[in-house]
């Protein structure tokens, strides 16, 4: 059952001068597009139910929800690590279906949970993985590689050539968002990117995340089940609840939304904060 | 002789050995990584093919190693003697271990990395080759490793099919009751065992990423160890065929026992004389000469008529050595094309012995004097008399006799098996040099059960006609050794260990052939 909530927000309530342009039509405004979106696995209980959302450009959209609750699967079916069962999934227009799935995920950058860095490969390889497989020269990876390790604040010279078992929890964390821009998507997909971390370690990378995507102007849609770090990063979010989209709200309004989902979350807020909130 | 010295005459003939048996293990090894690699790799991404296949894999590692060389002699292109058979059966041992570690490393790998490689864009061949292949190594090195240290012992039962290797001299110290052989066989396919799981085991380190760095050292062994398997290898390919003589070439066989591969060597010797060159594929087991002659692997071996007429033809055993050599004469001629030599002189039957302490207090002297006796005793038989017809069935049944227990063993180990007091009465051979040094006792077979068998040679007609030698060689050969010569010989190799090509030279010289 989709709670009252849920609707397709106009573009035109976001007030950001971007979309206000005229002459740009809503799809390409929205870089990602569900339809309708069912996925599921024979002999089970659907995973996503009849989702509709649209992410647009720029913005850090939030998927909240507790584990299982299908906020990775929907984030998988962006590109296209899983189709949908029902309806469509529309990234820059295109259904991910008619995309070249290698084309699709070159577009797109993937963060997750300690960073899924390959152990063999050094981190300078690492990060120039996705340059390499699109053919760039020899010369110019090493040269992103170095901004972009020092983008996500790791000294080039003291990290390329370590391996990622040499390297903290944190900074493996830096070189998986540093490998998911390298290529310079424009979109890019986290799982939990910060949920292995220490808190200190976590909040100073949630800052300096959120820094970053309006800097570049990316666009981003993660998946945690930390309110906070949903409250600080998105621009919208998402809560979600078995396969189900209950509430689409900027932060502002989630905080004082009285949807009981939402409330559950943000009571465990305040108890957290000795309602600081 | 002491080992050491037993060493220092023979360390040209080890070498050898050692050099067939690694080129066998090898050859095996890269075969089998070249299937078993891309199955493994097919597995992983075809599930259903996944039970089936290892499960066939399964199957042929538990088939006991003789027993598959046996079933892969009869057929055709794969089969037959020499290295070919052993290396296919070689191959098949140690595809399951190399499929089930490729199979294994591969789904072993962190899930989460795999995704993350699908997820950056990487092709189907990318995530292979650049993510899963990598991170397996390790896994599929380990299966590598544990495949060749079964090679190498697997290789000493190839010298059954005629493969050469270590094998030959472990069949040979059984056969002759000679330590320093079953040493020196045993001990360097043990050192060749380790030496491998050793340089696999730091090859294996090599792809640890999880790990710590491995240490210089032991990436300056494992790039030592290639070199060493490189130079080997190269070596081992480079060496020479047998150069085609223009006299003609001769595939000689011979059984696996002493008399047999003596009189194959003699063979050899003077042909060679002739300028005629030989390619000697002796101590073969059970049936193998007699097929690998049929198949025209061979052009001759050493064989005795009475073992063509009940074991080969057929026949029930008959006493009348004539007839017997007669009708396998005519028999071997329309079945098989191959002629029978005259007789050399001298006939090997089967010997029913007992210690001569045994015969002593009881006063035996023929196997009829032992019937009563028989039932407190156990007996030892080696295979070949177990199976035939006018063996262990139609024997005890001629004499009325019933034993205790029945061991069934090697046949060289029946005798030591007999002196050391394990069992009480064996079926021997007549010429069995061991007879003498273990002091057993040969009972008379009073009631002539045993068909004769006379020793003689089995040439394919299409041989003889292509090396003229050979007629003339097997002319000088008829009637020329008595039994009494014939066991001497047997001795001088098995009870004082003598080299059996001196034995044969010095034989031949005394014989001024």
């Amino acid at each position: 059952m989709a709670a009252p909530f849920v609707r397709n927000m106009p573009d035109s309530k976001m007030g950001r001068p971007r979309s206000a342009a005229p002459t740009i039509t809503p799809v390409k405004i929205c870089l990602v597009e569900f339809h309708n979106v069912t996925f599921s696995l024979p002999a089970a209980a659907n995973i996503i139910s009849d989702l509709n959302l649209t992410v647009e450009r720029g913005e850090t959209l939030v998927l909240l929800g507790e584990s299982g609750c299908g906020k990775t699967t929907t984030l998988k079916l962006v590109n296209r690590l899983l189709t949908p069962t029902g309806g469509e999934v529309r990234v820059e227009g295109k259904s991910t279906t008619a995309w070249d799935p290698i084309a699709l995920r070159r577009r797109i950058g993937y963060v997750i949970q300690e960073g899924g860095l390959f152990p063999h490969f050094t981190i300078a390889r690492n990060v120039g993985l996705v340059p390499a497989l699109a053919g760039w020269d020899q010369a110019r990876i090493m040269e992103r590689v170095r901004k972009l390790l020092s983008l996500v604040g790791l000294d080039p010279d003291r990290f390329a050539d370590r391996y990622p078992r040499e390297l903290s929890g944190g900074q493996r964390q830096r070189v998986g968002v540093a490998r998911a821009l390298a290529a310079d998507p424009p979109l890019l997909l986290l799982d939990e990117p910060f949920g292995a971390l220490d808190p200190l370690t976590r909040a100073s990378l949630q800052h300096e995340f959120a820094d970053l995507t309006s800097r570049l102007g990316k666009t981003a849609i993660l998946v945690t089940h930390d309110v906070r770090e949903a409250l600080i990063l998105a621009r919208r979010i998402g809560l979600m609840h078995k396969g189900q989209l209950l509430l689409l709200e900027t932060p502002e309004r989630f905080l004082n939304s009285d949807h009981p989902q939402a409330r559950a979350y943000l009571d465990t807020l305040k108890v957290d904060d000795g309602g600081k909130q | 002789m002491s080992f050491w010295h037993f060493l220092q005459l023979n360390w040209p003939e080890l070498l050898l050995l050692v050099r067939q048996h690694i080129v066998l293990v090898f050859i095996s090894i890269l075969v089998a990584v070249s299937i078993g690699v891309p199955t493994g790799i097919l597995l992983t991404r075809y599930r259903a093919l996944r039970g089936p296949v290892l499960g066939i894999a399964n199957v042929m590692q538990t088939i006991p190693s003789l027993a598959l060389f046996g079933f892969l002699i009869p057929l055709p292109f794969i089969g037959g003697i020499g290295s070919r058979t052993a290396l296919v059966a070689l191959v098949l041992y140690s595809l399951l271990p190399i499929i089930r570690n490729t199979v294994t490393g591969i789904l072993g790998v962190e899930p989460s990395v795999r995704e993350a490689a699908v997820a950056m864009g990487m092709t189907d061949g990318q995530v292979l080759r650049q993510v899963e292949l990598p991170l397996a190594m390790g896994v599929i090195v380990t299966g590598i490793r544990v495949a060749t240290v079964i090679a190498v012992g697997v290789t000493t039962i190839a010298a059954a099919v005629g493969a050469g290797g270590l094998g030959v001299y472990i069949f040979r110290g059984l056969r002759q009751y000679d330590n320093n052989l079953l040493l020196a066989g045993a001990l360097s396919a043990a050192v060749l065992a380790l030496a491998a799981d050793l340089f696999l085991g730091l090859l294996e380190r090599q792809f640890s990423f999880e790990g710590k760095r491995s240490a210089a050292w032991s990436r300056v062994a494992l790039a030592a160890g290639i070199v060493l398997v490189v130079v080997v290898g190269v070596f081992a390919l480079r060496s020479p065929g047998g150069s085609e003589s223009s006299q003609g070439h001769v595939a000689i066989g011979s059984k696996d026992f002493t008399e047999s591969a003596l009189l194959a060597e003699i063979m050899a010797e003077m042909l060679e004389a002739r300028g005629v060159s030989v390619e000697r594929r002796f101590e073969l087991g059970g049936n193998l000469p007699h097929e690998a002659l049929v198949n025209g692997t061979l052009d001759l071996y050493p064989e005795y008529t009475g073992t063509s007429y009940t074991a080969i033809l057929h026949h029930t055993p008959i006493g009348d050595p004539r007839a017997v050599y007669d009708q396998v004469k005519q028999e071997y001629a329309s079945q098989f094309k191959v002629e029978v030599s005259p007789s050399l002189g001298f006939e090997n039957t089967f010997a029913i012995l007992v210690r001569g302490a045994d015969a002593r207090k009881f006063n035996l002297k023929t196997i009829s004097d032992a019937a009563p006796h028989t039932p407190q005793w156990s007996a030892g038989f080696g295979q070949d008399f177990m199976s035939r017809a006018d063996g262990y069935p139609g024997f005890s049944k001629a004499y009325g006799l019933k034993f205790a227990a029945v061991r069934e063993m090697d046949l060289s180990l029946t005798y030591i098996a007999l002196s050391s007091r394990q069992v009480d009465l064996i079926a021997g051979n007549s010429t069995e040099g061991r007879i003498a040094t273990l002091d057993l006792f040969q009972l008379a077979d009073d009631r002539h059960y045993f068909p004769p068998y006379e020793a003689v040679y089995l040439v394919r007609q299409d041989s003889l006609a292509r090396v003229p030698a050979l007629r003339e060689v097997l002319a000088k050969l008829a009637n020329a050794i008595s039994t009494d010569e014939m066991r001497r010989l047997n001795y001088e190799i098995d009870g004082n260990k003598r080299d059996p090509k001196e034995v044969v030279k010095e034989w031949l010289g005394s014989r001024g052939f």
